[in-house]
């Protein structure tokens, strides 16, 4: 096999196959995969299922705490928890730039492999194409998921009064994407956040927390979430930057930059509405879990029909919190 | 953080806060904050929402990429268009529209523009690109002003012939005098750049204070900063005490930075410029001096020297906010035709521009 | 663009210098600052480091806004 992915490995020949076999379905491993049949057909007992579908153009594809692989994996089953969806299956289509090396390839998909098979969650079907040098920078990959619907959860479920929580710290993916394309040396502290958020979104439900409903604050951060939902549900929320974890690296990084981290992407991370009476248990849950001890409360529900977001700020004074300005930080996830 | 989160407890915030309102108990006070980070900080810890509305913050012009002359962006969109030129500017300057176009747009359409955080980075790039012309958008007041002094010592020592700088740098204290002498703004005293004071010192604004005869502070960035100097110019005001205090000396000194001085005497000169919203303000630009001819993009491209006209554009009454005379929310484009993504001005473009500021906290 | 951050010094290597705010490390230019030593603070901006702070004149400003705050939360109660 060659060193690097040329036009013939999309050609969708016997360079294709050989690819499909040696990389893709050898990591991906499961009986549909085996088939290698156009389309793989399960059965999907009774229920609601959901279905999510992300691409991920994130660059550079490696960054401290994961890679585009693991981000493809993680980020569709975190569309999927949000709805209290349990995922079931993933697909997973590469678009390749010629010249990208097999080495690379490979690592990828094989940390796609590590965490799908980490949450349980076989890649049962899949796409190839490789385009010309220039025409795709390295690699997109898009995954699509299907999950079967736990709870049914709407932004029209929350109610005034309701508590806002987040399992940890803020920011971090976003600082250690930006931080590994502009070269600052950070080391560890400066890891994204990435990671599947299903087992403890299945703790919660486990534990019949009164959850109203559940967003994960992607690319625009908080921010952008809590605005999205304040919108939708047409209810305020106020929201008290001092609860707000985030690590002490984070923050210098968004101080030098002038960043805020409220706008920044997560991948790990999930804000949480729950009935003020289970606020309290709900917190105890999530601390137990060890990746999630900086969990807090972060906000509330107001009585308000304004769909506005309000901070509290750390130095006692008020502000709204806006939108985030779209060309912050372009291909973070 | 070390010297950051000490200076922003809620509780001593608040209790200064309350002091403020009770000494403004009388009357009202119009305070112009000039810093386009002042601006920024104020409006981000939420500073407005703790004071009584008779404390009346009026933002100025200290945002060195709104107060950019459309004479010279549209220099450098001339510059840009040239094939053989390489911008290189600071990234909030990519998006300023002027004739409804900017050099983001350029780039779109194969002009080659970069974005660079530090002027010494542009050495670099003059090194890499040896056989292209690299320009770069000098914009910035003192604090700014003297990277791209070092940056034109080293381009002349090491004989970088292809780096050329096209300076717009400005200095805030003439700016302060037309302000100052503003009736319609009526000011009761000035917040002074904390950082533009590192450079020139508390001197650098005694002439223009005396000549005013209005209560300055200058003042650092954490809410503790901003809320103390506040305190101050009330008190002042209010007594009809003439102050000029130093509110940021932990970084502030007297006399400034002696070093930063004079290497912007050495490499500059000082000339009447054109500021948007406030017209020519004499000696308030800084230019290459004669000894760097040979790196200035103003010889280089024969550009036209910018005077006091500037065609009407598209509405924007980024003029009347860089003055103090009106707020955004004024401007009937604030928020609708006009927001970060589409701005109008560049008063909504940069991250120390009002308008932004207004729209991500309003 | 007056945004500057306090930064401390890791390692000075003539006009250079690695600068640090927790973990997150960065290469700045110092001569504007005639005499830094290891665990200085320094304040940066784009790029170039403007200044010293002064250890003892923040504690003094802090001390004062404190006792201007305490005065105040006195005053009321």
């Amino acid at each position: 096999m060659k060193e690097h992915i040329s036009l013939s490995h999309g050609s969708g020949g016997a360079l294709t196959q050989k690819l499909i076999r040696e990389i893709f379905a050898s990591a991906f491993d499961n009986a549909y995969l085996r088939k290698l049949d156009d389309a793989s057909v399960v059965e999907l007992r009774g229920g609601r299922y959901a279905m999510t579908t992300d691409s991920f153009v994130v660059d550079p594809i490696f960054f401290p705490g994961g890679d585009i692989g693991k981000l493809a994996v993680c980020g569709t089953v975190n569309d999927l928890a949000s709805c209290a969806a349990e995922p079931r299956y993933l697909s997973a289509s590469f678009v390749i730039e010629e010249g990208l090396p097999f080495d690379i390839l490979e690592s990828v998909v094989s940390s796609m492999a590590q965490e799908a098979r980490q949450q349980y969650v076989p890649i049962i079907t899949g796409d190839t194409k490789v385009v010309p040098r220039g025409k795709a920078d390295k690699l997109f990959i898009n995954t699509t998921g299907i999950g079967l619907v736990h709870k049914t959860l709407e932004a029209g479920m929350i109610r005034p009064g309701d508590k806002i929580l987040i399992n940890g710290p803020v920011a971090q993916h976003g600082v250690s994407v930006l931080a590994a394309r502009q070269g600052f040396e950070g080391g560890k502290s400066l890891k994204s956040d990435c990671k599947s958020l299903w087992p403890i979104v299945k703790l919660l439900l486990q534990e019949d927390i009164d959850l109203r409903f559940m967003r994960d604050p992607t690319r625009g951060g908080v921010s952008a979430a809590a605005n999205e939902i304040a919108q939708s549900s047409g209810l305020s929320l106020v929201l008290t930057e001092q609860k707000v974890p985030i690590t002490a690296s984070c923050k210098s990084f968004c101080e030098i930059l002038g960043l805020e981290p409220l706008d920044i992407a997560n991948e790990g991370k999930m804000l949480f509405f729950i009935g003020a009476r289970d606020a309290h248990r709900a917190l105890r849950i999530l601390k137990s879990v060890p990746s999630c001890r900086r969990a807090s409360v972060i906000g509330d529900v107001l009585p308000e029909r304004k769909g506005k977001v309000y901070l509290k700020t750390t130095a006692g004074g008020s502000r709204i919190l806006g939108m985030p300005v779209a060309e912050a930080l372009p291909r973070i996830c | 953080m070390k010297y950051v989160d000490d200076f922003r407890g809620a509780e001593a915030c608040l209790a200064m806060a309350r002091r403020i309102n009770a000494a403004a108990a009388d009357r009202s006070y119009r305070i112009m904050e000039v810093c386009g980070t002042h601006t920024a900080a104020i409006r981000r810890f939420g500073i407005p929402a703790m004071l009584s509305g008779r404390i009346r913050l009026i933002s100025g012009p200290g945002c060195p990429v709104c107060v950019t002359s459309d004479v010279y962006l549209r220099n450098a969109f001339r510059m840009a268009a040239d094939k053989n030129v390489t911008i290189a500017t600071y990234p909030d300057m990519l998006r300023v529209p002027a004739d409804g176009v900017s050099l983001q747009d350029l780039r779109a359409r194969g002009a080659d523009v970069r974005g660079v955080n530090s002027a010494l980075e542009v050495l670099e790039i003059a090194r890499e690109l040896k056989g292209r012309t690299v320009v770069f958008l000098a914009v910035g007041f003192e604090t700014t002003a003297p990277a791209t002094a070092i940056l034109a010592q080293r381009a002349r020592r090491e004989k970088i012939k292809n780096l050329k700088i096209y300076s717009a740098h400005k200095t805030i204290p003439p700016a302060l005098l037309s302000l100052g002498r503003d009736k319609q703004l009526c000011l009761d005293g000035f917040l002074l750049p904390g950082h533009v004071s590192v450079v020139i010192g508390v001197q650098g604004y005694r002439r223009v204070m005396r000549s005013l005869r209005l209560p300055a502070v200058v003042t650092g960035f954490e809410p503790l900063d901003v809320l103390s100097a506040i305190l101050t110019i009330v008190d002042a005001a209010r007594h009809r005490r003439v102050v000029l205090e130093n509110g940021y000396s932990r970084v502030v000194r007297s006399c400034g930075n002696p070093k930063a001085k004079s290497l912007l005497k050495e490499v500059f000169v000082s000339k009447d410029s054109l500021w948007r919203g406030l017209g020519v303000i004499p000696d308030s630009g800084l230019f290459l001096h004669k000894p760097y001819d040979s790196l200035d993009a103003r010889r280089t491209f024969s550009l036209r020297e910018e005077d006091g006209h500037q065609a009407r554009s598209s509405g924007c009454r980024c003029a009347g906010v860089l003055t103090g005379r009106i707020e955004p929310p004024a401007c009937r484009h604030f928020g609708k035709q006009c927001t970060p993504q589409r701005p109008l001005g560049p008063c909504m473009v940069s991250r120390e521009g009002t308008c932004r500021a207004f729209f991500e906290t309003l | 663009m007056c945004l500057a951050v306090p930064m401390k010094i890791e390692t000075i290597d003539k006009t250079e210098a690695l600068v640090s705010a927790g973990s997150l490390k960065a290469r700045v230019n110092i001569q504007l600052l005639p005499s830094l030593k290891k665990g200085d603070y320094v304040l940066v901006h784009a790029g170039l480091a403007i200044e010293k702070i002064d250890p003892r004149k923040a504690k003094d400003t802090l001390r004062l806004y404190r006792d201007v705050a305490r005065k105040s939360m006195e005053e009321e109660s």
